[in-house]
């Protein structure tokens, strides 16, 4: 479903701070994988996504969406396989404009957009629909705007947009990072929920070693730009946090276990 | 100085109003919709007199010309939108440039700095010749043509591109999450909001009867005191409260400009207000529409303390 080869990725190149974040990265997903991302600050998992997103163009090796090759496609092409929830919650909407048309916006991912009306009644009663699904009240509110929900709602918004028509790959960037803990293990809920339904392939970065062993069936941790621990299945499911510790104490020296990490166990 | 010399005059400026209120919707869809600094249109303005007074003096159908003045600031607005999205120049500096070239292209086309129109056929001569008042034919002509441009930009923001265009003024990051071509949207809004520039500029020769070069001078500023003028006065519920809010706020601009004039112009004041101060007026209307909410928020948080 993914597949990543030999992927290089440098910023500052040329430069006496050049930093190389991705060096000879290379990852396949299967479909149906949820993959969970961790790694200390600086390891790339961000870069890694930005990378198969298409936010910059990589220097080396080549990415693979679905069977076909978006390495050198452009970041709003290749959104017809992806879907994507960023950290930051006013990021993935847009605040000035109602729930309904970030949702109309959203199931037009990937189409051509023409002038067809934005939104017709037919979509709104799905919208609804869906929305009572989140069980956030936000199923009466299609035209609020989105800048008036919390940063909770927005991003489980967020998420019911990236997924409202189903993508190929879902990208969730530390979606949770920024909310409140009660918040966020609600959206987390949430994501688990809709990723499974759908059996969606994810890839889903985050901070917290637990969320990380708990949900989803493969974990990935990631150190200086390459991916140095990769487990599945049963193995996963009988995963520590302290053995997560301990892998990482390995291949770093301790550093991975700082303040964040720890906070978040 | 009678009241119908007054409401003549009222009249006059909120004729001048309508037809200015084209440009300041153009300057809308820009600067507010798609939150892009456009300087562009002081020269689209002027290239849309210049085309529609050098077409109708050639003796094309004056409806004809506007429209192919629009065609032209479309043009003007999609050289920008290249320099801004293809060549990454910032955008300020993108519009500065096309502005400072259409200087010598607007004097290209007229072949001077001042094209008269007298004794041609114009719109509004057209309209007159229907039998309708000449006091009248500039009013209904701008009047109609802006209730077919509020509707047809309101239909616009409600269709696929529409919501699209809306969208990258609003948060660029998600539109591209969401596949849509973020660079083609800017390009698209200022090929008409220039446009609709140019089109004002096109009435505006045809009504006041000659192309001047220096007729857009400053339109970038007058767009924004009609949008702020219009924000003040009228609620940001709907677009189409916002669309209307923007052309009355051209039209009360308009009546602002031509009272303090004629206040100025009965008086016996030491110094006489004439149309040369009026760029000095219409900075200090922007400055104090724009220092409102501060100034409210300042006496609100000042009220409030004094409060507890």
């Amino acid at each position: 479903m993914l597949e990543l080869t030999h992927v290089y990725k440098s910023f500052n190149i040329k430069t006496p701070v050049q930093k190389d974040v991705l060096k000879d990265l290379s990852l396949t997903l299967h479909e149906g994988d949820f993959v969970t991302v961790i790694g200390g600050n600086g390891a790339g998992k961000s870069t890694m996504l930005n990378a198969v997103a298409g936010v910059f163009p990589v220097e080396k090796g080549s990415i693979h969406i679905a069977g076909e090759d978006v390495t050198k496609m452009p970041e709003y092409k290749r959104a017809k396989y992806i879907g994507r929830v960023f950290q930051d919650p006013l990021k993935g909407t847009a605040g000035d404009m109602w729930i309904e048309e970030n949702l109309a916006m959203a199931l037009r991912r990937g189409e051509k957009r023409g002038c067809k009306w934005g939104i017709s009644n037919k979509e709104r009663e799905l919208f609804k629909e869906l929305l009572k699904t989140l069980d956030l009240g936000l199923e009466d509110r299609l035209d609020s705007k989105v800048g008036l929900l919390s940063g909770g709602q927005r991003q489980a918004l967020t998420l019911l947009m990236a997924t409202i028509k189903k993508p190929e790959l879902l990208l969730l960037d530390e979606h949770t990072a920024a909310l409140d803990p009660h918040t966020a293990a609600k959206v987390l809920e949430i994501t688990n929920r809709v990723v499974t339904e759908n059996h969606l392939t994810t890839l889903m970065v985050t901070h917290n070693m637990k969320d990380a062993i708990k949900y989803g069936n493969r974990l990935i941790m990631m150190h200086n730009g390459k991916i140095i621990y990769d487990v599945s299945g049963e193995e996963k499911m009988n995963l520590q946090v302290s053995d997560l510790l301990m892998k990482f104490e390995q291949v770093s020296g301790g550093e991975f276990a700082n303040d964040r990490m720890l906070l978040s166990k | 100085m009678t009241v119908s010399s007054w409401l003549w005059s009222i009249q006059g400026a909120a004729t001048l109003g309508l037809i200015w209120g084209i440009m300041a919707l153009g300057v809308y869809l820009t600067y507010r919709v798609l939150h892009y600094s456009d300087l562009t249109v002081d020269g689209s303005l002027t290239l849309g007199g210049a085309i529609s007074a050098v077409c109708v003096a050639s003796g094309m159908q004056p409806i004809l010309a506007i429209l192919v003045a629009t065609v032209g600031g479309m043009l003007a607005g999609t050289i920008t939108g290249v320099l801004h999205t293809k060549f990454k120049i910032p955008d300020l500096l993108a519009g500065i440039l096309t502005q400072f070239g259409l200087y010598s292209i607007n004097l290209r086309i007229m072949g001077k700095a001042n094209f008269g129109l007298l004794n041609q056929i114009t719109l509004f001569s057209q309209i007159k010749d229907m039998g309708v008042p000449s006091k009248w034919a500039g009013f209904i002509v701008g009047l109609l043509f802006i209730i077919i441009l509020v509707v047809m930009i309101y239909c616009f923001f409600g269709i696929e591109i529409g919501c699209a265009l809306r969208a990258t003024g609003n948060n660029p990051d998600m539109v591209k999450a969401m596949g849509g071509n973020t660079k083609a949207y800017i390009v698209l809004g200022l090929v008409i909001g220039n446009g609709l520039v140019a089109m004002s500029g096109a009435f505006l020769a045809q009504y006041q009867g000659y192309a001047d070069i220096n007729m857009g001078v400053g339109t970038i500023v007058i767009g924004l005191a009609s949008i702020m003028i219009g924000e003040v006065l009228f609620s940001k519920r709907t677009y189409f409260h916002r669309l209307f809010g923007v052309v009355i706020g051209s039209v009360v601009y308009r009546i602002i400009i031509a009272v303090v004039l004629r206040i100025s112009m009965n008086s016996n004041w030491i110094i006489k207000i004439t149309s040369d101060d009026m760029k000095l007026i219409t900075a200090f209307i922007i400055i104090l529409a724009l220092c409102a909410p501060n100034i409210k928020e300042y006496f609100q948080a000042k009220f409030s303390k004094e409060d507890q």
